[in-house]
């Protein structure tokens, strides 16, 4: 119990005193989560919105591969990434293992199958009703896009706070492919899998505080988005 | 529309601040020397004391992923990493054979002890250790293993078959953690356990313990519980790309080639400066 409070003191001492090693760790954090979500949100809206409001030929199999891969563990996605950009994959040349865009990748991996299963979800859920009265209003076909765009503007809000959980919180795709290195690659979440290696266990708490005040912070700016 | 306004500026900064940082990235990661070593290495504090004094020296920037011995050696046999730092000789040898590396160079050594409870159930203290084993096997004492095929769990396996055991994979006294040190220690004071640690480690755990851990060490100097470290380049014959002069730079620069024998002087002096609790974590042995 004792590591809980300490844990919670030295968070806050990190934060006040601005501890360098914590800020390089804050910093990798945030620039792999913007990037794993631009990534991710770019290719996954649109597919997403395809998928839920189009009807196709096999629409049910598509979804239940998205779905599927919902589970996939980041363990996983880690090692197939790191296979790739090993030097000795076929991606090596690229030089990206150990390095903050080669982990991206693999997070917008991770976080893509969340972006489109909810937003499918979202635009299917909502759809038979405002399609039957928008179309008996006379809404042409445009006109009905834009408008179920429009509508599932806070289903893709929820997805993209889900992915962003999954991506900021995530810690085997940093550790295979970033190797935690230090004042590079080590980010929260690998280093409190680092402090409690090391059996500091009220530092690996400490850094936990941080991880969910970065998360409050970044909430607190989105529902300023859902108040417009 | 707004929403969507402000979704896209959102999307779009994201979207140039990675074509920026990918590019600052490039141009900064030209004298980087890339290492795979093992934990012991990293969490006793050993590479973060030495890294800036290499980079006095040569200009190059250590970097290290710490990782357990075999992921350290499989990163190398990729071409991941331009030098392993790593204590698995048997293994090393092998790896050189196979032609991974080159210029296998022993620098420094620890040994490993046999730690259990301060009671000492299995009434293990002062006994070589292939006694201390039989005497854990034969009263089914709690035996907790890293079972991660890092250093010390090579170590592990190979003294009981050194002491004509079996290795008790499937019993239910045998605990396999699969995790670092520290928290295979943790496993073992919590359930009463013997385990095997290299001292290094157990120095660490002990003043972290305020000095009175519950586990004591129990076994110690041994001959068989030598732990030797060692610095392997990665062979450029294997991977063309690797920064094979650099990395034996830093083999020279942590052993002592003759050419270099002042600055190496100064290192070994380093290695025995470093310490915890005062007491010695590493030997230099560099011939």
């Amino acid at each position: 119990m004792e590591y809980l409070l300490d844990g919670f003191l030295k968070a806050i001492q990190l934060l006040i005193y601005g501890d360098e090693e914590t800020f390089s760790a804050v910093i990798a954090t945030l620039e792999l989560s913007a990037y794993a979500m631009a990534a991710s949100l770019s290719i996954g809206i649109p597919l997403g919105f395809l998928l839920g409001y189009f009807d196709f030929r096999g629409k049910k199999q598509v979804r239940l591969v998205v779905d599927t891969l919902l589970a996939i563990p980041t363990v996983f996605i880690g090692l197939v990434v790191y296979s790739f950009l090993s030097y000795r994959g076929p991606l090596g040349h690229w030089g990206l293992l150990f390095t903050i865009p080669g982990v991206a990748i693999g997070q917008t991996l991770l976080a893509l199958p969340i972006v489109i299963a909810l937003t499918a979800m979202a635009v299917e859920t909502m759809d038979s009703q405002l399609r039957v009265t928008l179309m008996s209003l006379g809404a042409d076909r445009r006109q009905l896009f834009i408008s179920t765009l429009r509508e599932v503007r806070y289903g893709i809000l929820t997805a993209a706070m889900t992915a962003f959980g999954r991506v900021l919180t995530e810690v085997g795709i940093s550790m295979m492919v970033g190797g935690n290195i230090k004042w590079h690659t080590r980010t929260i979440t690998s280093a409190i899998a680092l402090e409690t290696n090391k059996g500091m266990f009220a530092m690996g708490m400490a850094l936990g505080f941080v991880l969910i005040t970065i998360a409050f912070l970044v909430n607190i700016s989105v529902s300023f988005f859902r108040k417009r | 529309m707004n929403f969507f306004k402000a979704f896209a500026v959102t999307v779009c900064v994201a979207a140039c601040c990675l074509l920026y940082f990918s590019v600052s990235a490039d141009a900064a990661d030209e004298k980087v020397l890339m290492m795979a070593t093992t934990t012991s290495t990293d969490s006793t504090g050993l590479l973060q004391y030495l890294a800036p004094k290499f980079k006095e020296v040569s200009g190059f920037e250590l970097k290290w992923t710490a990782v357990g011995t075999g992921k350290a050696l499989e990163y190398g046999k990729n071409c991941d990493v331009d030098v392993v730092l790593v204590h698995a000789p048997k293994a090393e040898k092998e790896y050189i054979e196979k032609g991974y590396g080159l210029n296998r160079r022993e620098i420094m050594y620890n040994d490993f002890v046999l730690i259990g409870p301060a009671a000492d159930t299995a009434g293990v203290k002062g006994k070589n250790v292939a006694d201390a084993l039989k005497a854990v096997s034969q009263q089914k004492a709690v035996f907790v293993s890293r079972g991660d095929d890092s250093g010390t769990h090579k170590k592990e396996i190979e003294i009981w078959k050194a002491v004509g055991l079996a290795v008790p994979d499937k019993e239910s006294w045998y605990v396999q953690t699969g995790q670092g040190m520290i928290p295979t220690i943790a496993v073992a004071a919590e359930r009463n356990g013997y385990t095997l640690t290299d001292r290094a480690t157990y120095i660490k755990y002990e003043s972290d313990a305020g000095g009175n851990p519950p586990l004591k060490i129990l076994v110690e100097g041994d001959p068989t519980l030598l732990n030797q470290y060692s610095v392997i380049a990665v062979n450029p014959k294997n991977c063309p790309k690797v920064k094979y002069e650099a990395a034996m730079k830093f083999s020279d620069w942590i052993a002592s080639a003759e050419v270099q024998q002042l600055i190496s002087a100064e290192v070994q002096q380093l290695i025995k400066d470093f310490k915890i609790l005062g007491k010695q974590l590493f030997t230099p042995n560099a011939k």
